[in-house]
């Protein structure tokens, strides 16, 4: 079970308030992941819930029960901290078993989850090697590790991944999305990279300034953002927003077209512009259209095998079934 | 090809500054080591003559020695645990943010630069003197018998004296070690079910471990040569109580004027600091790998 529900919760440093009164459901099972950027309270909140900071009001409730003024150890949660946090002096082994033995789970029980986790995680033949002597996956993996043999109803993930390089981090994104899909168990991760939102999230949770922009599934928050912020926030390069007369035209403060719904072409279409920069990944090409007079630049996605380059005249049409309108508030209008 | 030649120019470079502290070293050693062999007393410089193994036996057959050796022991030990520990407790109480903290810190750091004659005469006269001393007063406002520390437990008193002296160093050392103690290790120790004691003595200690072996280490190497606070003091007495083997090659040499018995001494305490060394590198070098 793991259940986490959020009530009105606060967090104040002094006279600055990082969360206002801020509510949230995560249901059991769930794989939640908390986006936004640097300091919008997203590691706050998760610390909140860990218990690793004092809420300055509001409850916490972990599978109905008021774990408010709940000590970490004691609210069933386990964390995989940003620095792997592993102690340096003791074996891969001693790491994994720290938390079973604070416990005082016996030996043989003990031994069976290390065993298991470590075929889990392909640490088997590591166990006997302290941190130091790992690579940054391998820490990363024994850091998950020690959370696993807790069997906790909630995992909590502080940008896990941020240590590790370009490669490594979709492979362990995608051996996290395994483990979850295995465990079943609700999981909370931290992330200021939208892709591993999109890529984990059963429910995304955008955050801003402690403020808690837009809860949805990956896809929902993708299709219908419901304000500028998250609409320039989701999505891989981001939407283009376009506001003045060219909104206008269609009764909107703000327009917002993603690259992969503008057709591009050399003979016609609405918008006329250069292209700047064109980058050619061979299954599709980016360019980054100047001098159309609606914003600085226009990303468009394009197919692999065009034929466009930097310095030719293009015109733009967007796809207006696949066009956001926001208003003067940045609200998008239904 | 060429880190070979720069490693025999690395070799050739750090030569003159090995050379030079090798001669340092090995002069006075050589000639302590000569004169242990002779019979010399400044008293009567002309009757210097060979002695062979005399001065050595002159010296193991001293009532005093087996003394000495021991309170030098004891007089190491009981600086090194009350500083270790004490220092420990202290550096985890100043590392907490407090009000005032830079003063506290100050103040606590204060006694490493009271030069030892001094500060063991102020123990003397102002702190634990029978009838002027703080504790003296100490005593009787609670209506008990002032102790007269210097005569009583003359040796205890020399270890509070250079404790107190040595104190702040190994606060200071242990000091850094626990700041540099990573705090999301912490965190994660306390997620993990970990009491604030098994904290510190899964973590904080075996973070410390470097940091207290080089506090052990370096105050072991001016522990054995301590003789000021006793020349000050108790002057090594009452009897033999207080006389470690550094003071009683001070009493050979200056009071005696026996420079080959001197000798013999100094060659007796290399042999030990050497004994203690590799004692101690047995059983705690090992942390500084």
């Amino acid at each position: 079970m793991g259940r986490i529900t959020l009530e009105n919760v606060t967090k104040r440093f002094g006279d600055v308030e990082v969360i206002p009164p801020l509510n949230l459901d995560i249901n059991d099972g769930e794989f939640v992941v908390f986006v936004g950027p640097s300091g919008c309270g997203k590691s706050t909140l998760l610390r909140l819930i860990a218990g690793l900071e004092d809420t300055s009001g509001g409850r916490i409730l972990i599978d109905g029960q008021d774990a408010t003024s709940t000590p970490p150890a004691k609210r069933g949660l386990a964390m995989v901290f940003q620095s792997y946090a592993l102690y340096p002096h003791m074996s891969v082994r001693k790491n994994i078993a720290f938390p079973m033995r604070m416990a005082g789970v016996p030996q043989d029980e003990q031994d069976r989850r290390i065993e298991s986790a470590a075929k889990a995680l392909n640490l088997t033949n590591y166990l006997d090697r302290k941190p130091g002597q790992l690579s940054g996956g391998q820490r990363q993996r024994v850091a998950i590790g020690r959370a696993i043999v807790r069997e906790p109803s909630a995992f909590l993930f502080d940008e896990p991944l941020s240590n590790l390089d370009a490669a490594l981090r979709v492979g362990m994104r995608l051996e996290i999305s395994e483990l979850h899909n295995r465990l079943e168990t609700t999981m909370i991760y931290v992330t200021h990279d939208q892709v591993e939102a999109m890529t984990m999230a059963d429910k995304i949770v955008v955050l801003q300034a402690g403020r808690i922009e837009q809860v949805g599934s990956p896809m929902e928050l993708y299709r219908a953002p419901r304000n500028l912020f998250v609409a320039g926030f989701i999505g891989s390069p981001r939407m283009n927003l376009i506001d003045g007369p060219a909104a206008a035209e269609y009764d909107a403060t703000t327009i917002g077209v993603r690259p992969e719904h503008i057709a591009v072409s050399g003979t016609e279409g609405k918008w006329k512009g250069r292209i700047g920069v064109s980058e050619h990944l061979g299954s599709d090409t980016f360019f980054y259209v100047e001098d159309t007079g609606l914003a600085e630049t226009i990303t468009v996605r394009a197919g692999g095998d065009i034929d466009l380059h930097h310095g030719d005249t293009v015109w733009l049409s967007p796809d207006i079934a696949q066009m956001h309108r926001f208003d003067a508030n940045g609200d998008r209008i239904a | 090809m060429a880190t070979r030649q720069t490693a025999s120019l690395a070799r050739l470079m750090r030569a003159p500054a090995i050379i030079l502290l090798l001669i340092w070293m090995i002069v006075p050693l050589g000639m302590t080591l000569y004169y242990s062999f002779l019979n010399y007393n400044l008293l009567n410089p002309a009757g210097t003559s060979w002695a062979g193994w005399f001065n050595y036996r002159y010296f193991y057959t001293d009532p005093a020695f087996f003394d000495a050796i021991r309170n030098t022991l004891v007089l190491v030990l009981g600086v090194l645990v009350i500083t270790v520990v004490g220092g420990i407790a202290i550096a985890l109480l100043i590392d907490k943010p407090i009000w005032g903290q830079g003063i506290v810190r100050i103040l606590i750091i204060s006694p490493f630069f009271v030069m030892p004659p001094v500060a063991a005469l102020i123990w003397k006269n102002m702190i634990m003197h029978p009838s002027y001393g703080v504790f003296a007063d100490l005593a009787q406002v609670l209506g008990m018998q002032p102790v007269d520390w210097f005569a009583q437990f003359p040796l205890t008193s020399i270890i509070v004296i250079v404790a107190w002296q040595w104190l702040p160093f190994a606060t200071l050392i242990l000091l850094t070690s626990l700041q540099s103690l990573d705090g999301e290790q912490m965190e994660a120790a306390e997620m993990d079910g970990a009491s604030a004691l098994s904290r510190f003595i899964h973590l904080t200690l075996p973070h410390m471990a470097r940091a207290i072996t080089v506090v052990i280490l370096i105050q072991t190497i001016f522990l054995l040569g301590i003789y000021a606070e006793i020349l000050v003091t108790t002057n090594g007495g009452p009897g033999n109580a207080s006389t470690n083997l550094t003071y009683l090659i001070y009493r050979a040499a200056r009071l005696n004027f026996d420079i080959g018995g001197a000798a013999a001494g100094g060659i007796i305490a290399v042999i030990l600091a050497n004994l203690v060394a590799i004692f101690l590198m047995r059983a705690v070098g090992k942390n500084l790998d």
